[in-house]
């Protein structure tokens, strides 16, 4: 390698670093990246896997609070909280949405993981709460019956 | 320029309860106008709530949150008079930030 094209090279690294450093990079400006993968797969194991997981269990420490019937899938209503300590993530999946993941939220030290928040649901279906803690996904599941869909068109 | 969204943070025993409704169509880009053309995916990507400048929650979003997002949690060590901000950036890059004192 020429000496030149090595500066020229090395220099670009610096300002990159530099855009970084002054928060200019959008993947320093505070959140991470969006994970498209995650959002965009079909399947449970997809998701789990897009979000960091091998396999998950089911666990009572993962509580799914919902209607058991929903009369307007536009808005549905949810609180989905985990019990377990330590945990830092907790998602919102609806199995029959054309994309299953609906929400995931990253839970720093000193904020309870419990949350209220409203999903659209397509039609009756699955709803599953996964929950992250000291590395191992554990999950919820409950039926939600849907009376008129909520993503139609 | 986004709809202001409306915030609240009250202190709830030994934390602060931090209460967000936000304005934005959550359009999933599957749904069709009269003219049976599709309408473009728009929807609120990420969600930043910060706390003396330390982030007490960052949330990624998908399509099925509803429109005009609701949102509901705890987080410790806020007291009276301190500021909770709640930023959105959506699939177009656009945000919002809006902030509420602490009651």
């Amino acid at each position: 390698m020429q000496r030149r094209d090595f500066l020229r090279q090395g220099g670009g690294a610096g300002a990159m670093a530099a855009l970084v450093a002054a928060g200019w990079w959008p993947a320093m400006a505070g959140a991470a990246e969006w994970n498209r993968v995650a959002f965009e797969a079909k399947k449970f194991e997809d998701v789990l896997k897009a979000l960091g997981g091998a396999d998950a269990k089911a666990s009572g420490d993962v509580v799914l609070v919902a209607p058991e019937i929903a009369e307007n899938g536009a808005v549905v209503p949810l609180q989905i909280s985990s019990r377990s300590p330590a945990t830092d993530m907790l998602a919102v999946l609806v199995e029959k949405n054309p994309n299953m993941l609906a929400a995931v939220f990253e839970v720093p030290d000193g904020t309870v993981a419990d949350f209220q928040t409203r999903v659209k649901m397509a039609q009756t279906s699955n709803v599953f709460v996964l929950a992250r803690s000291g590395g191992r996904y554990l999950y919820a599941v409950k039926e939600i019956k849907v009376t008129l869909g909520g993503c139609g068109g | 320029m986004a709809n202001p969204m409306k915030v609240r943070a009250v202190v709830d025993g030994d934390a602060v309860q931090v209460k967000a409704l936000m304005s934005h169509v959550m359009e999933t880009g599957r749904r069709t106008n009269d003219k049976g053309e599709t309408i473009p995916a728009h929807f609120i990507q990420q969600v930043t709530v910060t706390h003396n400048g330390r982030v007490v929650l960052s949330a990624q979003w998908g399509t099925s949150v509803s429109a005009n997002p609701f949102l509901s949690f705890r987080f410790r060590g806020g007291t009276k008079g301190e500021t909770v901000k709640v930023t959105w950036v959506d699939s177009k890059g656009d945000s919002r930030t809006d902030e509420a004192t602490i009651t």
